[in-house]
């Protein structure tokens, strides 16, 4: 009689725990999809109100570019220097990837290109380096401290990497394509390590906002 | 008559080029006890100054190697780089004391890794028209070496983009 009693309180133990077990489970599951459904759908990130911020830049074809003209509009924007041997040009071919499997659908996407290094890419440079690619990139450049302002807003890391003999140079820096909507506020982020199909459902979730 | 001649002159150079024996280049080269192989650039964008060149070396020997320096006549010099992410941050420096092949093993220079920096670029790779350079390692010695050059953001060497 005892024995059955003691086996009947193990076995609700056991299913209490089995329950507790499960519950936890499925609580870091739905974290987890949660974080996941926000990258993907689109919605604002944790902290994402505190990156971006007005600025004024200077255009390829030398004319002034200010933050205003974005207003209203989604926009992806990203950070290198054409001294670049990889990611910056890899970035650039697949923001223009991009842009082309959206159709008619770029019309509502702007994409920005960042010089980090305006000493040695000037907008003249800057033009001729961007012709490979999409002519809707607007690829912007600078005073230093006009690109260090927006880089400290976006919270883009740079430096500079001097080589051995002290002659030249090259750059560390931020390599993700930032996504904001058009309230200027940052929704997700794409990575060059990420499959294709990834960034352009982002890309296509940033616009059905 | 003339005209003709320089046509058939043209022609017959143009077969005489083509029987030549070529540079390996998709293939192998063989320096030492190691296998070079499948080198690789692509084109760049008007106006660049670098490039990446990749390639993989296979060590058959029994002592590690050092890949140290290269040269090519489209850089003003040549650099062995690594390239990583740190956190969202692309970075990028010059391989201290040159690049280990250990014995056995295969080292893969590839875009987002390992790569031969070409610098100050005197003329971007072209599509079509592979380019030359040599290698040198620590023991190996000195071999040439031709990239084939893939389109514009290629990621292999194989196919194109993406
Ligand atoms: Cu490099």
């Amino acid at each position: 009689m005892a024995n059955t009693r003691q086996g009947a309180l193990r076995s609700v133990r056991l299913v209490a725990w089995a329950a507790i077990a499960v519950l936890v489970l499925a609580a870091g599951m739905h974290l987890l999809g949660e974080a996941q459904k926000a990258q993907q759908s689109g919605r604002a990130l944790p902290g994402a109100a505190t990156i971006g911020g007005p600025f004024e830049l200077t255009r390829t074809d030398g004319t002034r570019f200010s933050s205003s003209a974005l207003a209203g509009k989604p926009y992806a924007i990203f950070f290198g220097f054409t001294h670049c041997p990889d990611i910056c040009p890899t970035t650039l071919l697949e923001m223009s990837n991009h842009l082309k499997e959206l159709g008619d659908r770029a019309d509502k996407l702007r994409v920005l290109f960042v010089s980090v290094d305006p000493e040695r890419d000037t907008p003249e440079h800057l033009k001729r380096y961007l012709s490979a690619f999409d002519d809707r990139i607007i690829g912007l450049t600078g005073t230093t401290q006009e690109v260090a302002a927006i880089g400290k807003s976006y919270r883009v890391f740079f430096e500079k990497v001097p080589s051995k003999d002290g002659q030249d140079y090259t750059m560390n820096h931020t390599a993700s394509v930032y996504l904001m909507d058009k309230a200027g506020s940052l929704v997700s982020t794409l990575s060059f390590q990420e499959p294709d199909e990834q960034r352009q459902k982002k890309i296509e979730n940033l616009l059905d906002r | 008559m003339i005209r003709l001649d320089l046509h058939t002159t043209l022609a017959l150079a143009a077969l005489l080029a083509a029987a030549l024996p070529l540079p390996a280049s998709a293939s192998e080269v063989r320096v030492g006890d190691l296998i070079v192989a499948n080198a690789w650039t692509r084109v760049t964008p008007p106006g660049a100054r670098v490039a990446g060149g990749f390639l993989t070396i296979t060590n058959t020997g029994k002592a590690a190697d050092r890949l140290v320096s290269g040269t090519s006549p489209i850089a003003g010099h040549v650099e062995i780089h690594e390239m990583t992410m740190d956190g969202g941050v692309m970075k990028m420096r010059e391989v201290a004391g040159g690049l280990e092949i250990a014995p056995g093993a295969t080292v893969e220079l590839k875009p987002g890794s390992y790569h031969v920096m070409f610098m100050d670029l005197k003329s971007g790779p072209m599509e079509g028209k592979p380019v030359a350079g040599t290698l040198t390692f620590e023991k190996a010695g000195t071999t040439a070496i031709t990239f084939e050059v893939a389109p514009l953001g290629a990621k292999s060497p194989a196919h194109g983009m993406n």
